[in-house]
């Protein structure tokens, strides 16, 4: 337990800020939003993931993640989250290579939102280059490059798709900066 | 801890300022009031029922490589806060006996100071069902 570190300084303005941060990232796919970046994280953990869990995790959603005990530590102590197999998470967090989407919850018909969230950390985000997106949210093409993305993750994110309604949303996280693929976003690598 | 934990915050502090000030603490999760729901279980071992919420207030703090934790009953922020901070202290041998001495133990005194006066003053109204009848 030692080595723990506060989390938000102002609990309910700053987890509303992040909040609204995903909000305006999964409504404009591909384009970048800010977290604050404030927080003293034991590694390897970003601003903008730590911003995102501890808006939106708590003692009712299952996590799996690959982070090491140092920030399982931390998130824990912040947010409360049981720790559950990847299959059944509602939130995936990988700092690593992360899990085959097919291979997290997916939903159902009746309750697509039962779906898991993976939380991804990658080493760079950039708008106006890398892939073309296109789907709801987008007016014509949004373009976002995703430096240290998984690897196949384009193919496995048109499977991902094609399972519409069901399906994983992510959210990827680079520093301070994140933006997020909801799953009705189509990828075209160009 | 449960002697913290009846314990005002006043009275913590009121303890706590002639001693050795400790050294400043980070607060991990500053004092925070919600609700917690009581179960309890008919007749001690029966089914478990919700018998109602009670509001406890939460902290934790850190001091320098210890991390102390406080749950109290109430919304009194400063007795979470001291609660925490001196869990934390009492896990530091150095400091221990002198907080011991200094602070759990009077207030612990108090405690049961109360509680004897409180029990006298219920005893002094027992009624002995035994005595009414041969005094009858």
């Amino acid at each position: 337990m030692t080595g723990l570190t506060p989390g938000f300084a102002d609990p309910a303005l700053d987890a509303q800020a992040s909040f609204r941060a995903v909000l305006e990232a999964m409504s404009r796919p591909g384009r970048i939003q800010r977290t604050g970046s404030s927080l003293h994280l034991p590694a390897p953990l970003g601003q903008a993931t730590a911003a995102v869990l501890l808006a939106l995790a708590d003692a009712d959603t299952g996590f799996a993640h690959d982070a090491g005990a140092a920030a399982e530590a931390w998130l824990r102590f912040h947010c409360g989250m049981p720790l559950v197999p990847a299959g059944e998470a509602t939130f995936v967090l990988a700092t690593g290579a992360p899990p085959a989407l097919a291979t997290l919850c997916q939903g159902s018909e009746e309750e697509p939102q039962a779906s898991a969230t993976l939380v991804i950390q990658v080493a760079g985000l950039a708008e106006d280059e890398g892939w073309h997106l296109t789907g709801p949210g987008i007016e014509t093409e949004h373009r976002l490059r995703v430096d240290g993305a998984p690897e196949g993750f384009v193919a496995a994110w048109a499977a991902n798709r094609a399972g519409f309604p069901c399906g994983v949303d992510v959210v990827l996280c680079a520093g301070d900066r994140l933006a997020a693929l909801p799953r009705t976003v189509m990828i075209a690598e160009g | 801890m449960a002697v913290l934990a009846r314990a005002d915050g006043e009275a913590i502090a009121a303890l706590l300022a002639p001693l050795p000030a400790l050294p400043p603490h980070e607060k991990l999760r500053p004092p925070e009031t919600g609700l917690v729901m009581v179960r309890g279980r008919a007749g001690g071992d029966g089914a478990p029922f919700n018998l109602g919420e009670m509001t406890v207030t939460r902290c934790a703090v850190r001091l320098g490589e210890a991390v102390g934790h406080a749950y109290v009953a109430g919304r009194d922020k400063r007795q979470a806060e001291l609660a925490a901070l001196l869990d934390a202290a009492l896990q530091d041998p150095a400091r221990r006996g002198a907080l011991m001495d200094g602070i759990i133990a009077p207030l612990a005194e108090r405690q049961r100071a109360l509680r004897d006066a409180d029990a006298r003053r219920a005893a002094a109204t027992r009624v002995d069902f035994l005595a009414m009848q041969t005094t009858r």
